[in-house]
């Protein structure tokens, strides 16, 4: 019973806020919303205590028969909860970050003319994403994979009046509609082969049908991993990620750091049974993942948009859990997804806070200083990017170490997906350097008044995430039973293999320590040639935007369609359609010209009519 | 015991329904147009007579009685209506009446 | 060729109808077609008459060439005499104008003249005639529903002449 409930009280307050809209008073309509998300969170916390309990390692409820398929006789799809280990962590970091992001955003968006509908998206978006992670079936988790989809494209485009954010939304739409269709195509291929979208029934079903490397599951794995890649923002589908910072920064949060773009991510691991069966098909996950973690941290070092930096910083994270799938090591992907959430919800937020308080500025150019004049944000922002960095004793580096240390004996990934991961977390730990010296280091180069930022919900919000991201490793619950397939390792660790890793992140630190010295000090005209560099020279600006994929995409794909769609301006096909229209028109103007109104044509049309009809019957 | 030949009878009949078709299609004045009408109307008793004296019936005659009655029904109603034409349009011309065009 | 002369004073009287009906259709002026409808009515009375119908050549005569010509001649009344093409006619060409009519209406006498006082062509007549009484029995016999029907008929002609001729006020429509 409570987990039928489970996804639906958002639902309630989602539809309750889209009716009432603005008759409902700020207050009223932030406590609905957020209890409602809160109750989703408690639901969450009860069922897994009861997991815990219960020891049968799923719950699972059956809410009503959606509709039946036919392959190989009848196949009912229902619309079922199925709520084990692997959901209940996506669950509980859902509902948990998502109550606390929700609370911030009551407090965020309070000034919006458009509340209502904010929150009301907000919720519907919590109300897929429940959806896709409870999912019994896999039709039923693609309606809550197309549900975040549309309210990503809402949330993005929420301030529809700018052209930018309409793009950016639009942008968002169509790049995962691509891999969505990759998605769809590789379930009905799913289906097709083994007669079930039942995920349990699934993973059982590809163990017993298909040996490791057959054909088939090549490439439906691949399928799945487009739909996955498009989601979670991977090479080659990211290009959406960073322009979706247009919409609001709890979205950001919400949305494009801590739970839809991870929903990649759960689909992987939630079918790895199909998966370990292609294993190509792994290492091209952790191929993708070791080229986005690298290609998104490079461009995360020449933005100067901080919510750019902390987009680009969510691929490569994102990046490495997809390398940890790659390399068969589920349980630590899942542990840095969760790990991740809390630490980009609260970098994002700060940051949201950050901009906030300066008056919707957002390039880190001119900010500096903040140490001194927002001491509170600063030490959050601090805490979020020590996580992100993974210096030892933070949750992140639990996460982010347990991934590396299983990529070098992997089968499916190796010592090259190693190098590529500790080089990855040098980068990372280099432009977070940056980040932080250019925002909270330096003088102040911003010199408006300061919007008072510390609304309670704030505070209760942004404390909870920093202690989460400090001690979030705590909660680790290890998958690995779970994931009952785990990879056998082939080759041991050399001993040196930890030493490198842990201390990476601090020659990172110590190399921007001197590096980016006039960011730390507040050198004013080294800051604003860099900041210039950004905008006039070949190479920053290559990698200002995002090392040329866009560009790329524009030349091979949107031009040409843009010169095909002109060329077919007149539509040819259309044409022969609209012949049949024009001979009714035709028709149409040779029988209206005989209505004339004129009696006497009438008569004479009668006549004629009855001459004829005389003349046929004589003859 | 001679009489007038039917294919005669009809031949006028005819001649007299055609000459006042005629006058209905090409007349624009709705007065000549109605005037053409009893012409028809009158044509087609011609023939009933001629049938009903052929036959030596009386139901030739009956039905010239009824056609009359309706040529004068139809000449009150259509000349009302012309009245009405003149009042509002200044013209008996039909081809004023064409806002039923499709 | 029979020359029964029956049939010849019939063949003249169609002629004088179809004239009369011709000149009907191509008069300009109004009275003028009119005075043709009349002749074209009597001579198709004659006819009648010479079909052996003479009671329907007397209602042709009383109902077509009496009641319903003199409602036109009404209706042109009311008309004013506005009609442009009564306008564009000749102004009172006098003679010719009546002459027509009157020739064809004279030969119509004639011939009705001679057909009375004509002995065998009245005992011609008298052997083919359908009279009256026939009809009579006919009309209020299997008839009777279609004289009531068109009772009904010149009830709602009655009514309609009533309702459409009837002045009206402003913004009345047609």
């Amino acid at each position: 019973m409570i987990l039928a409930l489970l996804p639906f009280y958002p639902l309630i307050s989602a539809m309750a806020l889209l009716t009432l809209g603005k008759r409902l008073p700020w207050f009223l309509a932030s406590v609905l919303s957020v209890t409602s998300v809160l109750a989703s969170a408690i639901s969450t916390a009860i069922l897994m205590s009861q997991l815990a309990i219960q020891e049968q390692g799923a719950i699972q409820v059956t809410l009503w028969s959606w509709f039946s398929l036919y392959g190989n006789g009848e196949v009912p799809v229902n619309v079922a909860f199925n709520f084990d280990a692997l959901s209940a962590v996506m669950c509980a970091v859902v509902s948990g970050v998502g109550f606390l992001i929700h609370l911030y955003a009551a407090a965020y968006m309070k000034t919006d003319d458009n509340f209502h509908r904010f929150m009301a998206f907000m919720n519907l978006f919590i109300v897929a994403m429940l959806i896709l992670v409870l999912a019994d079936n896999l039709v039923l988790l693609y309606l809550g994979w197309e549900g975040v989809g549309l309210c990503s494209f809402l949330l993005i485009g929420f301030w529809y009046q700018s052209k930018e954010n309409v793009a950016a939304a639009r942008k968002a739409f169509i790049v995962t509609r691509i891999g969505d269709t990759s998605m769809a195509i590789g379930l009905f291929w799913l289906f097709n082969s083994l007669g079930s979208l039942n995920i349990e029934s699934v993973n059982q079903l590809a163990i017993q049908t298909w040996q490791t490397g057959d054909n088939t599951v090549f490439w439906i794995a691949l399928l799945l991993l487009g739909g996955a890649v498009g989601k979670s923002a991977q090479l080659p589908l990211h290009t959406w990620l960073p322009d979706a910072m247009a919409g609001p920064t709890p979205v950001s949060a919400l949305i494009h750091a801590a739970t839809m773009v991870t929903a990649g991510v759960y689909l992987i691991a939630r079918l790895h049974d199909v998966f370990i069966l292609a294993p190509e098909v792994m290492t091209i996950v952790a191929m993708i993942g070791a080229l986005t973690l690298l290609l998104a941290g490079i461009a995360a070092l020449f933005q100067y948009d901080i919510k750019r930096v902390l987009a680009y910083s969510t691929m490569s994270q994102i990046g490495y859990m997809m390398l940890a799938l790659g390399a068969g090591a589920w349980s630590a992907g899942i542990f840095h997804l969760m790990t991740h959430a809390f630490f980009k919800a609260l970098l994002f937020l700060t940051a949201g806070s950050i901009i906030w308080a300066l008056h919707h500025e957002q390039n880190i150019y001119r900010m500096g200083g903040m140490f001194k004049r927002l001491p509170v944000e600063s030490i959050l922002l601090t805490i979020g990017l020590v996580c992100l960095i993974a210096l030892p004793g933070t949750s992140g580096f639990f996460s982010k170490e347990a991934i590396i240390a299983e990529l070098w004996s992997s089968p499916t990934a190796g010592p090259v997906f190693w190098w590529a991961a500790i080089i990855g977390a040098f980068i990372t730990s280099i432009y977070s350097c940056r980040l932080f010296f250019l925002v909270c280091l330096g003088t102040a180069r911003n010199t408006v008044n300061l919007e008072p930022t510390m609304h309670i919900a704030f505070k209760v919000a942004l404390f909870t995430l920093a202690m989460l991201s400090l001690i979030g490793s705590w909660f680790y619950a290890d998958l690995t039973p779970w994931f009952s397939a785990e990879i056998t390792k082939t080759t041991n660790d050399p001993a040196w293999l930890h030493v490198i890793a842990i201390v990476t992140p601090f020659i990172g630190l110590l190399f921007s320590w001197f590096y980016f010295s006039g960011f730390r000090q507040g050198d004013k005209q080294q800051i604003s040639q860099s900041g210039k560099n950004l905008n006039e020279k070949t190479f920053y600006l290559f990698c200002h935007r995002g090392l040329g994929i866009d560009r790329l995409y524009q030349v091979l794909l949107v031009t040409p369609y843009i010169r095909l769609s002109q060329l077919n301006r007149k539509d040819i096909i259309d044409g022969a359609v609209m012949l049949l229209a024009w001979y009714t028109h035709l028709f149409k103007e040779v029988w209206q010209s005989s209505q004339n109104g004129h009696l006497r044509w009438y008569a004479s049309a009668f006549a004629l009519g009855f001459v004829l009809l005389t003349a046929g019957w004589l003859l | 015991m001679t009489t007038i030949p039917l294919m005669h009878v009809l031949i006028l009949a005819s001649t007299l329904f055609g000459i006042g078709f005629v006058g209905v299609i090409v007349r624009k004045n709705a007065l000549f147009m109605l005037m053409s009408l009893e012409v028809m109307l009158n044509a087609t008793g011609v023939a009933f007579i001629g049938a009903g004296a052929t036959w030596q019936q009386a139901d030739g005659q009956v039905m010239f009685i009824l056609i009359l009655t309706l040529a004068a029904a139809e000449v009150a109603v259509g000349l009302a209506l012309l009245i009405c034409l003149q009042n509002k349009h200044q013209t008996l011309d039909v081809d004023v009446l064409s806002r039923l065009k499709g | 060729m029979n020359a029964n002369p029956l049939v010849i004073l019939f063949y003249l009287a169609a002629l004088i109808a179809i004239v009369a009906s011709i000149k009907v259709v191509t008069r300009n002026n109004t009275v003028h077609a009119l005075l043709y409808l009349v002749i074209s009515l009597v001579a198709v009375a004659v006819c009648f008459y010479l079909m052996g119908a003479p009671f329907a050549a007397g209602l042709e005569v009383i109902v077509y060439a009496g009641a319903i010509l003199v409602l036109f001649v009404f209706a042109i009344m009311l008309f004013g005499l506005r009609q442009d093409e009564t306008r564009l006619a000749p102004k009172n060409t006098g003679f010719s104008v009546w002459l027509g009519p009157c020739v064809l209406a004279l030969c119509l006498l004639a011939e009705l003249v001679y057909v009375l006082q004509h002995d065998g062509i009245q005992a011609q007549l008298s052997a083919t005639v359908v009279d009256s009484k026939q009809v009579g029995i006919l009309l209020y016999g299997p008839y009777l529903l279609a004289v009531e029907i068109a009772s009904f008929l010149l009830l709602a002609g009655l009514i309609a002449g009533f309702h459409f001729a009837k002045p009206r006020e402003q913004g009345g429509d047609l």
